[in-house]
């Protein structure tokens, strides 16, 4: 009986959140909806047994990646978003793509009547920090690789996107600064052979 | 009495929908980037839900994956907005129509 109740309170606090998300114009009030829904998720998973996916949930979601969009969005110091004007048939796209996805979501709710209605035997506790481990070293390691190489390419993409200079500045900056290596490297080598 | 599975993807459903329709309202591409990430923590709850009612922990393997993509995405995908907005000086979808300058 517990469950239910915590899953209803968590379930409509992630949606609440959810919709006040996407009705904010303003884009840092969206960013703090959006820390709640992942938050109200996380408490999901805890009643779900999977204490290590909702610790990891607030630390890269909440943590990393809100903290990412809030600086962005206090760096660019963006103001609220310009109402549709000219978009009219956006909101008849979107309303029509919201009903399509919520009648096949009903129709899911349906078919999994079936399904095990049962949560799997606690003594299984396929959410022990163990187990995932063990799971991501032994069977998974190939995708836990490729996920690595994924982020390594992310940053050295970011580096590129943020920076200031366009190639040919670039091309300029270090031709200078081998210039100025050279003549350095010349005075040096007096020196030492002095 | 613990909720069934239905349950928990309804939830989910509810949850990307309201981010598939928030991608398509959004005119701010930071508001539509929160809106990719909310659609991914729908997807990322049916895994949890389908791993704890089975007793499988690939599930939760796969979420781990899910949540490291994310936050590729959020380095890659802030670092463009921040390009954009520097040439264009708005974070408007609809400026971004030119491919040129």
């Amino acid at each position: 009986m517990i469950g239910t109740a915590l899953f209803f309170l968590f379930a409509g606090l992630a949606i609440a959140c959810a919709i006040s998300m996407v009705y904010h114009r303003n884009p840092l009030y969206s960013a703090i909806s959006l820390v709640g829904v992942f938050i109200a998720l996380s408490c999901l998973y805890v009643t779900l047994a999977a204490p290590f996916i909702a610790a990891v949930q607030i630390l890269i979601y909440a943590g990393a990646i809100m903290v990412l969009v809030v600086f962005v969005i206090m760096l660019l110091n963006l103001e609220e978003d310009r109402p549709h004007s000219r978009l009219n048939y956006l909101y008849a796209l979107g309303g029509g793509l919201g009903v399509l996805l919520l009648a096949q979501t009903f129709f899911i709710f349906y078919a999994v009547m079936r399904s095990p209605n049962q949560p799997a035997d606690q003594t299984l506790s396929p959410g022990k920090t163990l187990s995932i481990g063990q799971a991501m070293y032994t069977e998974y390691l190939l995708p836990v690789e490729i996920v690595g190489v994924l982020l390594l390419m992310a940053v050295i993409g970011s580096v590129i996107l943020a920076r200031k200079l366009t190639a040919p500045q670039i091309e300029l900056v270090v031709e200078k600064e081998l210039e100025i290596r050279k003549e350095e490297d010349a005075k040096d080598g007096l020196g030492i052979a002095l | 009495m613990e909720p069934s599975l239905g349950s928990y993807l309804a939830l989910s459903g509810i949850l990307f929908t309201i981010g598939a329709v928030g991608v398509i309202y959004k005119r701010n591409a930071i508001g539509m980037f929160m809106c990719i990430e909310l659609m991914l923590n729908a997807v990322n709850l049916t895994f949890v839900a389908f791993s704890r009612y089975y007793g499988d922990t690939t599930g939760q393997l796969f979420v781990f994956m899910v949540m490291s993509v994310a936050a590729a995405e959020a380095a890659v995908g802030l670092g463009i907005i921040i390009a954009f907005f520097r040439n264009s000086m708005s974070v408007d979808v609809d400026d971004a129509s030119i491919l040129k300058n």
